[in-house]
């Protein structure tokens, strides 16, 4: 079984975030780059998988080389090798188009993104890889096992989730609960650094979209406070914006 | 020209979310003085459908096929992107439900369109250029996103606009739609639904509790505050990591993202990937016994005081003002 894991590299979840230029650029200084969380339980499950099936996991990021310690990292926690495709991301059709390219003649298996970035939060990618290669996608996955060649996924849906039987090839957008987050071992990260990591040039093609400005949400006005002996009045308050119906 | 809407049902009846699509994409078709279609897939009833002009559509499409009563991503998004080629769309609009979000980007493919998924706000058209917002480095920040491909595909993030009723009924046409074996590849073995209880992602006001509860046990009081306000059920990372609720109701950065009319807060001290998940909620309370967690920095209303004692005092005097 051979399976690609996309992975992202964001910025740590405790990120100030600011811009530059105008609000135009996220600023960059000083900030610590992770492996995104959703997609480091996609490879968490794909190296469990791959361990049960005798199968292989191979991990790509659409990026430039400060990816790299992610992508080693990624080969700590159990990926068999690394692929980085060399170029700028514009959006998602542009990322999703570059590994489209990638993955078409590969016989991949399975392929798992996480369900989004924490940065730019779009959940898009998956199911654009699913389009783009014509086969089945599911966006938001909290289970993946493997019956011979289909994979059998959870989908979350509004209150409740739903079981699907998906032959292979697939794409899937991983979330929580799909798999627990695994540290990579002392072997683990000493076989990192011997593993493959293929730089593969872009090919050309033009983003659909793109940040023109960023903006910090209007900050809240400051709390206020209620005491504990006047619970009713918080319930008073709250009437009065019209949320609890009668 | 015109725009496309696609309304989701649940088991034949629509909802408020898609409610809010509609007129959404009214307002747009207004914006771009053209007329509204909205696309409805599976079975609905006539009447329902006639009811979408309520909000906006000047025509409803329905297609309702035997192999299309569940919800089939590759089958229902080639059928959208089919009807907005057949009517030249210029714009697509659907809801960033679970659903939507596994049928926009796919949708967005097909007609080589730019999509901003999560869309919180109308399009500025100024100087003929197509700028959406939507929140952005898990509601720290908003991007304005210019679309720049000849069509858009707009995903609406739930509770982001209101529902507006226009009156009027729409005309009701079939969709012809000639189904392609390839988009059934995906065999769906089983639908699990949980109970009654209101969905996390568009519920309109959500109770939400955290370690200061100390067990599973005491869920019993936030279970029952949130029936009374017809809330959905949240909780924080720390008591879905310890098990003692499940994965489905972690809201935060690495969770469920919501965007709520109300938020309440019971027992969080606020960490910043919490907060980076609920921040767009429009109020936010908190309930601590330490005046000095974090989340009242970011909270409108607070109660610093023991939760135990707290919220049967709140669930006794919502019973009051509802009796």
């Amino acid at each position: 079984m051979k399976i690609l894991v996309c992975i992202s590299n964001v910025p740590d979840t405790t990120t100030k975030i600011t811009f530059t230029d105008n609000n135009t650029q996220f600023n960059t200084q000083g900030v610590q780059y992770i492996l995104n969380p959703y997609d480091e339980i996609a490879l968490a499950r794909a190296v469990e998988l791959a361990e049960n099936e005798q199968g292989t996991v191979t991990v790509l990021h659409v990026g430039d080389a400060n990816a790299d310690a992610t992508l080693r990292k990624a080969l700590a926690i159990g990926a068999s090798d690394a692929v980085r495709i060399n170029a700028q991301p514009t959006d998602a059709y542009f990322v999703a188009s570059q590994i489209a390219a990638y993955a078409q003649d590969k016989g991949f298996d399975m392929i798992l993104t996480g369900r989004e970035s924490i940065d730019y939060n779009g959940t898009k990618v998956a199911a654009m890889l699913g389009e783009m290669l014509d086969i089945p996608s599911v966006s938001i996955t909290k289970k993946i096992t493997i019956e011979g060649n289909t994979g059998i996924l959870e989908r979350e849906i509004e209150g409740g989730k739903e079981v699907l039987a998906i032959p292979f090839p697939f794409v899937a957008g991983t979330a929580e609960g799909v798999a627990d987050w695994k540290i990579p071992n002392m072997r683990g990260i000493m076989s990192a650094r011997t593993k493959p990591l293929l730089v593969v040039e872009p090919i050309e093609v033009q983003g659909l979209s793109k940040i023109v400005k960023f903006e910090s949400p209007a900050s809240r006005t400051s709390v206020q406070l209620i005491d504990a002996s006047e619970v009713s009045k918080l319930i008073d308050l709250l009437q009065s914006q019209g949320f609890l119906k009668n | 020209m015109s725009v496309l809407v696609y309304i989701e049902n649940t088991e034949g009846k629509f909802k408020k979310s898609g409610f809010e699509v509609l007129s959404y994409a009214k307002a747009i078709a207004n914006q771009l003085n053209t007329n509204l279609i909205a696309l409805s897939i599976g079975n609905v009833a006539d009447d329902d459908l006639k009811s979408l002009g309520n909000y906006g559509a000047d025509k409803v499409l329905t297609v309702n096929h035997q192999n299309l009563k569940s919800f089939v991503n590759q089958a229902y998004s080639a059928i959208i992107a089919q009807a907005a080629k057949n009517l030249d769309a210029s714009v697509v609009v659907l809801s960033n439900s679970f659903t939507g979000k596994g049928l926009a980007p796919r949708i967005a493919v097909k007609l080589q369109a730019g999509l901003v998924d999560g869309a919180i706000s109308l399009p500025d058209m100024a100087e003929g250029k197509f700028v959406v917002k939507n929140n952005v480095f898990s509601s720290k920040a908003i991007a304005f996103v210019e679309i720049t491909s000849a069509i858009k595909v707009l995903a609406l993030m739930p509770n982001a606009y209101k529902v507006v009723e226009t009156g009027g009924q729409a005309t009701v046409e079939n969709f012809d739609y000639q189904a392609n074996e390839s988009d059934f590849k995906t065999i769906i073995k089983e639908i699990v639904k949980a109970s009654d209880k209101v969905s996390l992602p568009d519920a309109e006001i959500v109770v939400s509790a955290g370690r200061g509860l100390k067990g599973p046990e005491n869920w019993g009081m936030i279970e029952e505050l949130a029936a009374l306000l017809g809330a959905a059920v949240a909780c924080s990372k720390p008591v879905s990591d310890a098990h003692w609720r499940p994965h489905e109701e972690h809201v935060g950065q690495t969770g469920i993202t919501v965007s709520p009319n109300l938020y309440i807060a019971i027992g969080i001290s606020g960490a910043i990937q919490h907060i980076a998940g609920v921040s767009s909620s429009k109020i936010i309370v908190v309930i601590n016994s330490d005046a000095n967690a974090p989340f009242f920095k970011v909270a409108d209303y607070g109660i610093v005081g023991d939760a135990f004692e707290l919220v049967p005092q709140l669930i006794a005097a919502v019973k009051a003002l509802k009796s």
